[in-house]
This record gives structure tokens, sequence and C-alpha cells, in this order.
């Protein structure tokens, strides 16, 4: 029986996208079987940067509605043999998510793969409700600054009521994955610290992915930034984020600002 | 119509002292009007516009209140729908050795514990008593209680305490980054609070109409 995980944040443009298809390709290419789901009907977009936007035929709604099989629907991955995509109709809107189909097709794929990762889409209505209610582990995206910071701690306001998880009583592990952090920026005090956002948000820490144009590059080839570019900072982030997933207990390294050789000979004097 | 006759008095009263209601929480008292719903939203809202914040009313039957209105508020008589008939002993002997059962509201002294920070978003009410929050209360949120509210983490959204009338009520925390804190109605909202206590671990109290906010060690 695999593993269900939300990636949520309540916010919009924080890096929900790309951590999934980060984190998906980081675990499968250690050999696990993984999925990620696109739950952002009517906004998809996890299709493009996983590169397989003319590969989709049919989607989750139409599973979800009979109108297709779940094999049918499913995309395996070019590059990786163990990653597949459950792409979100484009045409449809949330509705088209019953309680009883998201559940049919979560339970359905929570047998076939070690890893099922839901991309919740933003906001706290019905499509991230549906996204986070079958989760065993929640993912909560956030970047280093304050609007994002707070709508992070609504939705884990709702990790903790509006999940099967909460209502049977128990408690729903979830994650921090703090995305586009600027260590300038946050030297010069533009961006809430690491420290601030443990402080306010008080769950694990799962990594710091810097910010970086790498991402954007991934994203724009169609490609996870894991797998784009795998020496990457970005990339080594979200391998290291991917082994805590597991279970490994890696400790989490503040990514320091890229200086040059005479930069660090400079700041070690200084020092 | 009376109601426009007391508006007209209060508009003389407003014109005579000006500032008289400015940043102050009122509460209306509905006891022996007989008013309908749409009316009193009416009035509310023609209150309003004379910049008369209403935070509550008194005396209402619950029928009267929806959610759009201002929350009941009683000093610890409860008001009822329906009148209790008085019960009369001669006509209805069976039922006289019945006691009556009129429940009183709770007035004892139960506290809660909240082991878990208050996310933003989400309101913790406790009419009775006290409240101990071990964790944060995030921006974004709120914290009602009837008694003193203790939080073992930082203030960042609001917290109203002795909201039943207690005004000995007090408000405890170990990081004072409050939106609003109001004690037995009066309130004071972020910009009002003293730069030099923000992040400190402070208790607020009231004294007399005066909300005090100290550092505690």
């Amino acid at each position: 029986m695999g593993k269900v995980i939300v990636v949520t944040s309540g916010k919009g443009g924080v890096g929900k996208t790309t951590s999934t298809a980060a984190l998906g390709a980081a675990l499968a290419q250690n050999g696990a079987k993984v999925v990620v789901v696109d739950f952002d009907v009517g906004l998809r977009n996890l299709d493009l940067v996983m590169g397989a936007e003319r590969r989709v035929v049919y989607d989750l709604v139409n599973v979800i509605q009979g109108e297709a099989k779940l094999t049918q629907a499913l995309i395996r991955d070019k590059r990786l043999e163990t990653l597949f995509l459950l792409p979100a109709s484009q045409t449809r809107d949330k509705d088209n998510l019953t309680p009883e189909g998201v559940e049919k097709v979560i339970t359905a794929l929570k047998n076939a793969f070690d890893w099922v990762i839901c991309d919740s889409p933003a906001g706290i209505e019905r499509g991230a409700t549906l996204a986070m209610r079958h989760a065993d582990v929640a993912i909560v995206v956030t970047n280093p600054e304050v609007s994002s910071v707070r709508d992070s701690d609504r939705i884990i306001g709702l990790l903790d009521s509006k999940t099967l998880k909460a209502e049977n009583g128990e408690t729903m592990e979830k994650h921090l994955l703090l995305t586009r952090y600027d260590s300038a920026r946050a030297e010069r005090g533009d961006m809430l610290k690491v420290d601030d956002v443990l402080e306010i948000l008080s769950i694990p820490l799962l990594g710091i992915i810097p910010e970086s144009m790498d991402v954007l590059r991934a994203s724009n080839v169609g490609s996870p930034v894991t797998l784009a570019d795998g020496r990457s900072a970005p990339a080594i982030a979200y391998f290291e984020a991917a082994r805590r997933l597991n279970g490994e207990a890696l400790p989490v390294v503040i990514p320091a600002d890229k200086r040059g050789l005479f930069g660090k000979i400079f700041g070690r004097r200084a020092a | 119509m009376p109601v426009d006759d007391w508006l007209v008095q209060l508009d003389n009263l407003a014109a005579r002292s000006a500032g008289f209601f400015l940043r102050k929480p009122i509460v209306l008292d509905l006891t022996n009007l007989d008013i309908g719903q749409d009316e009193l939203r009416d009035l509310v809202a023609k209150l309003a516009t004379r910049k008369v914040r209403i935070m509550g009313i008194e005396g209402a039957k619950a029928s009267l209140l929806a959610p759009d209105l201002p929350p009941a508020l009683t000093d610890g008589k409860g008001t009822s729908d329906v009148e209790i008939p008085a019960v009369d002993e001669s006509s209805a002997p069976a039922a006289a050795n019945l006691e009556p059962t009129v429940s009183a509201p709770s007035r004892s002294n139960s506290s809660v514990v909240v082991s878990q920070p208050v996310r933003s978003g989400q309101s913790l009410h406790h009419a009775e008593g006290d409240v101990t929050i071990v964790g944060s209360v995030a921006s974004g949120s709120e914290v009602v209680a009837g008694g003193s509210i203790h939080i073992y983490g930082a203030l960042r959204g609001r917290a109203m305490a002795g909201t039943m009338g207690n005004s000995t009520a007090r408000i405890f925390c170990r990081k004072l980054e409050a939106e609003l804190i109001a004690i037995d109605g009066f309130y004071l909202t972020a910009e009002d609070l003293e730069p030099s206590l923000r992040g400190k671990a402070v208790q607020i109290w009231l004294e007399g109409e005066t909300i005090k906010v100290a550092a505690v060690i």
C-alpha cells in the first residue's frame, strides 16, 4: 500500500506544481513507483512541467465520471519508467470532482504505486479540500514572506480538521517545504528568516529550495528540475527532501550565498 | 416611530459632544423594545452611518439575531424566546412536583487547555472560563474567553478576554504581536500598542476603562 502525499499551500504561485514534479521525479529516480496527480481542474499545469502536455488523452475527471479507465488516463514518463502522471481536465471545472469519485481513484492508485503525490490547486475551496482529504502526509509549500506564511498556517488548520485522518482522530503528518529562498535577500532582511517561518508554522522542515533560474529553465523545457539538471542547487535540495520523506534523518542546511573564490577567502578572514 | 425619535435625540447628543461614541464599543440593549429583525438590521445600519460601533446586542430574543447582526451579549441573565408559564398548582396537581427544567446559563469556572497552535482562520471560543494555549495564536485567528487567556507562545491574532462582563480577566502571552486585544469589551488594536512592548512577554489587564499592558519577566 502506497503513501498519499498532498502538496498544498493556500497561496498560489509558491511552487506547488514545481515541487510536485521535482519530488515525484526524485523519488522515482531512486526506483520507487510514483504517480503525480494534478488536482487543479480547469487550470492544469503539471502536464507542462512534466513535459507531457501533448500526450494527454484522458484525465482525472474522465476517470471519475467513468468515461475512461484509470490505466487509460495514466501517462508514463518518457525518461523514468516508474514515474506516471494523472493529468487534470482543462475544459471542466472543479465541480466535476466528487468526494466518492476522488476516493475511488486515490484508493486504486494507492494499491498500484509506492507514492501518490497530489498537486493541490491554490485556495481553500473544493479542489484544495478534496486534494488533501485522503492524504497520509502533507507537504506545505511556503515562500519566506508574510502572506504565504499566513496562508500556509490556514491550510495547516484545515489539514488538522477537514481531512479523513483528522476526522478519524489521527494527526496528519505535515512537512514544511520552504521554496524560493533567496539567501542574499534574507541577509538584507527583505525576507522572513527560516527560523521565523518555522516558529510561526511550527511543523518540521522537509527542505529549503533556493531561488534559482534553473527551476524556471527546467519548467520551460518541460522537465522536473531534478531530471533537467541533477547537480543544480535546487535539484540537490529536492533530492535531499525526497530522502527525508523516506525517513532519512538528514540535517537541513540553509543555502548560503553563492560567493566566488575571493568572496570565500575574504568571508573566512573576516569571520 | 419611537426608534426614529430616539435617533433624533441621539443625533442631538452627538452634536453637543463630538466624539462621544468615537472608538467606543457599544452594546445595544433591546429590553422592552418590540422590534423585528429587519427593523433591527436597519437600526444597526443607521447607527453605523453615525460611526457608532455595535459590538453586541443585549436583551434580545435568540430568534431576533442573525449571523449578519452583532452577537448576543448578556450579563448573566438568560433571555428566552418563550415565556415560561408559572405552574398553576390548583389546576394541574399532577405537574406540581415536577422540577421546572429551566437551564440557567452555566456560571462554572471551567477552564480549557489547548496544546496545539491556534492557526490562521480558526476561532476558539470558551464562554465560561479561562483558556490556556500551549502554542502560538496565529495572525488571522481569534481566541475568545469568558475568563482570562494564557498563551505560552506568540500572540499574533486577536485575544478577547472577559467577554461575559468579567473586567478582572487578564491576557498573558510570551510574545506580544497581537492584531487586537480586548477585555470586557474594551479593546486596543495593534496600532494603539506601545511599540516598545512588541515582541515582549506581557500581561494585559483592565484598570477602570483603560487597558494596561506591561512586561512580565
